[in-house]
């Protein structure tokens, strides 16, 4: 690790490719369907007649754009780009939709700047230490960490929680359609070879997210988002600043993605709810989350992006990808003669930091090229008129969503996923928990099954759910965050009682 | 009707081509390889072996794209519905695609599928951390048949290649061990380097890929691993086990007897291309070359073992 690296990293053409690959990245990552993984996969060929460093330099700025793309369609359309922007939504849509898009985008630029910095360091300064937790999560952590995660729904639906719950329990069923992903088994098909592939998570968030939006788009009259007179720049300066009074926030929400990154079942949807959901809890009393909160997206989307270098630690360190799209590396690495594993900071060490070095650059190039195709995303999702928006959007959806595996069922799943979502919208089931659960339950279940069949061949059940030091710490986490609300809430109560009118 | 025209057209072109020159198919572009599992796998990493070798033969890019799902029944459902130009082929893992239709209805049946090269296997392959107490294979037996159930074996998925081995392996020594799936070798070797479990079902490639972190305690191979030369195989210790996870390519089955010969021939050339054949046994695969020809009596010989095994362990009827 020394200076030379950086200079290796910082040649013309490696900042152009950094440049090109976070650009490129940005905008796959900003379409419903199409995925980082996908675009890596597409490029891993055209890798191999480059230098390995430079190579893994255009991955790996490819695999940061798209995460930061993700929040575009999050915030401006309220469907997730990727999975990672999953709750970018919660408080990214309702700030455009009173007219703060463009702020909205400027913001998730700083925070994933940050996150992917933090990130970055932590994989140039602590990779082999930090490794390690993803050896200390072991099935029972996975499970306790997706219960975390569903706790996330009670405090998510303020007001109806038995529909929140109906809600994350209906995602969870869904998530076991199919085959099975460790039994086999093959569940809930009724016999159907359309449902033998499941409910794939992309089309899912397609088809709860996008399609109602659609639909409402074309059932109201009105603009799509409020908007301002003129819409000149994204409001750099005042997201700037809004992010500086939210330092704490950001350091908080990165550290947060960059250890979830580390943990090879998770990845940056996980990171961005739990992000979420901490900042959540300390909630000071005029920020309302859910409506538009600043510091909602900023918590999201410095915790996605700090999973890219996250990620790549378990990658580099012990050869085990926390990610898809660390997978593909991955593979580009053996096939360009790199090993992986405890020896390799020593044996290719001029590439690993040099990738280390080249991924730092591309994020901090994330930052000019952020703001301009934010701004450029903004203006043309504000400014279009409906008529042509609308089905632009609803061919990018139907596209997207064929694109994943080339499969029409896909597509229709998605439609069908969509009008019931739109439907039970009308009577208060909101999209978000059923999506909680999918995402969580088969992490959950995984977990809960190996746990269980360790647990009873060693004749140790409770201490293996129960007594494990990170278990329980998450335990306890999950308890604060069920029980402060409701504490709060009478506390309040009381106060409001006692105070004399 | 003008496209059928046009096809009608093409096909008498392709014949009076094929009558006049030898070479009766070739490639018109780059080729869709699709892989009906996520990226990282074995299935990837071998498929990402051969790019840059048959781009260097044949000029053409091997273009891989993953189409996970079912434990890649999604894929091998859609492959005969894919175009048989030659312009796309999907890979195929054994025992998967014996066992899958067995055991229940999921789209398509290992016979419809046109496999027409075997070009690689993992051999399956005991592991343990570099710092377990079981040195030996007797070692783990011996406390296996010592404390029935409690020595636990993590592997990739149920009714797999790891689950078969464990299966058959405990049948044979009489030990009894307890298998706890994962979701795909890599989720498989975290849980061992974390010590969540005792022992991996795994392959030589995760000793390839682990190095120091771990040791091998045998191999299902006829002879030993090159990259592995003090680690014995099971038939040395007494044990009948030869076998893992067989990889293959295969068209959709309207692609034309030249096509498939074509494919064939293609894959074996560069599977036999020494440069490939050594970056694969250095990432710890070995090697098999099985192409059309020899097809049908492989994968009956395969076929029946794994059903054999299979039906024994109860996991199909």
């Amino acid at each position: 690790m020394n200076f030379d690296h950086f200079l290796t990293a910082a040649t013309p053409f490696n900042l152009c490719l950094a440049l090109f690959g976070v650009a490129a990245g940005t905008i796959v990552g900003s379409i419903p369907g199409l995925t980082a993984t996908m675009a890596l996969a597409v490029l891993v060929p055209i890798t191999f007649s480059m230098d390995p460093a430079s190579a893994l330099i255009l991955l790996g700025a490819i695999y940061t754009g798209a995460l930061y793309g993700g929040a575009y369609a999050a915030i401006l359309l309220n469907t997730p780009g990727t999975p990672s922007a999953i709750a970018t939504t919660f408080d990214g849509y309702p700030m455009a939709k009173k007219g703060d898009g463009d702020l909205a985008v400027a913001l998730a630029c700083f925070a994933s700047v940050c996150g992917g910095l933090i990130g970055a360091f932590a994989l140039l300064l602590l990779a082999p230490p930090l490794s390690k937790v993803a050896l200390a999560f072991g099935p029972v952590e996975y499970f306790w960490l997706s219960v975390f995660g569903l706790s996330l729904i009670a405090s998510l639906s303020t007001g109806n929680l038995m529909k929140g719950l109906a809600g994350g329990a209906f995602g969870m069923i869904l998530s076991t359609v199919g085959v099975a992903e460790i039994s086999a088994d093959i569940r809930l098909t009724f016999g159907s070879q359309t449902l033998i592939s499941g409910f794939g998570v992309v089309g899912t968030l397609i088809g709860l997210y996008c399609i109602p939006v659609l639909i409402d788009l074309v059932a109201v009259p009105d603009r799509h988002l409020k908007v301002e007179k003129d819409v000149k720049s994204v409001r750099i300066g005042e997201a700037f600043g809004l992010a500086m009074r939210s330092k704490f926030n950001l350091v908080r929400s990165s550290i947060i993605g960059t250890l979830v990154g580390i943990l090879p079942g998770a990845g940056g949807s996980v990171a961005g709810l739990v992000a979420y959901s901490e900042v959540k809890r300390g909630a000071k009393p005029h920020q309302k989350f859910g409506e538009g909160e600043p510091d909602g997206i900023m918590a999201v989307e410095s915790a996605n992006n700090a999973t890219v270098g996250g990620g790549f630690i378990p990658t580099l360190v012990l050869g085990i990808p926390g990610t898809p799209p660390d997978a593909i590396v991955l593979g580009a690495l053996l096939v360009q003669g790199v090993r992986t594993g405890p020896t390799m900071f020593q044996q290719s060490g001029s590439i690993v930091y040099t990738f280390i070095y080249g991924l730092i650059i591309a994020t901090i190039m994330m930052l000019p090229a952020g703001l301009l195709i934010g701004r450029y995303a903004y203006k043309s999702i504000v400014t279009i008129p409906k008529a042509v928006l609308v089905p632009a959007v609803g061919f990018m959806t139907i596209i997207g969503t064929f694109a994943i595996r080339n499969s029409i069922s896909d597509v229709v799943i998605m439609l069908c996923l969509g009008v019931f979502g739109w439907v039970v919208a009308r009577f208060g089931f909101a999209a978000s928990p059923i999506v909680l659960g999918l995402i969580l339950g088969p992490i959950a279940e995984q977990g809960f099954v190996q746990g269980w069949t360790i647990g009873a061949a060693t004749n140790n059940l409770t201490g293996m759910f129960f007594g494990r030091p990170i278990s329980q710490g998450i335990i306890a986490f999950t308890l604060i965050t069920l029980v402060l609300p409701v504490f709060m809430g009478k506390r309040r109560a009381k106060a409001t009682q006692g105070v004399p009118e | 009707m003008l496209r059928r025209t046009i096809l009608k057209a093409g096909a008498a072109m392709a014949l009076v081509t094929s009558l006049a020159s030898v070479a009766s198919a070739e490639l018109s572009g780059p080729v869709n390889y699709i892989i009906p599992f996520g990226p990282g796998g074995e299935s990837d990493i071998s498929a990402r072996m051969q790019q840059p070798f048959f781009k260097e033969k044949f000029g053409q890019d091997l273009v891989v794209s993953y189409q996970p799902g079912g434990g890649g029944a999604v894929g091998w459902a859609s492959l005969n519905g894919l175009s048989g130009d030659g312009q796309t082929i999907m890979g195929v893992n054994l025992p998967h695609i014996v066992i899958k239709p067995a055991q229940k209805d999921v789209g398509f049946k290992t016979e419809d599928l046109n496999i027409f090269h075997m070009f690689h296997f993992t051999p399956d392959a005991i592991v343990v951390t570099a710092d377990s107490p079981y040195q030996t294979l007797e070692d783990l037996v011996a406390d296996a048949k010592a404390n029935p159930g409690q020595v636990t074996i993590s592997g990739s998925g149920k009714a797999s290649a790891n689950h078969l081995a464990q299966i058959k392996f405990d049948k044979m020594t009489g030990a009894m061990t307890t298998y706890v799936p994962f979701k795909g070798t890599g989720a498989a070797v975290t849980a061992l380097l974390g010590k969540q479990v005792k022992a991996e079902w795994g392959y030589t490639t995760v000793g390839a890929a682990q190095g120091d972190a771990v040791r091998l305690l045998a191999v299902a191979m006829e002879e030993r691993h090159p990259l592995f030369p003090d680690v014995p195989t099971f038939k040395e210790l007494g044990y009948d086990m030869v076998g893992g996870a067989y990889r293959g390519i295969a068209l959709p089955n309207t692609a034309s007897e030249e096509t498939t010969k074509m494919w064939s021939d293609m894959i074996s050339a560069v599977n036999t291309d020494e440069a490939f054949r050594q970056k694969m046994l250095d990432a710890g695969f070995a090697l098999l070359d099985v192409d059309a020809d020899g097809m049908d009596a492989f994968m009956a010989e395969r076929e029946a073992e794994y059903l054999k095994d299979a039906r024994e362990a109860g996991l199909i009827k």
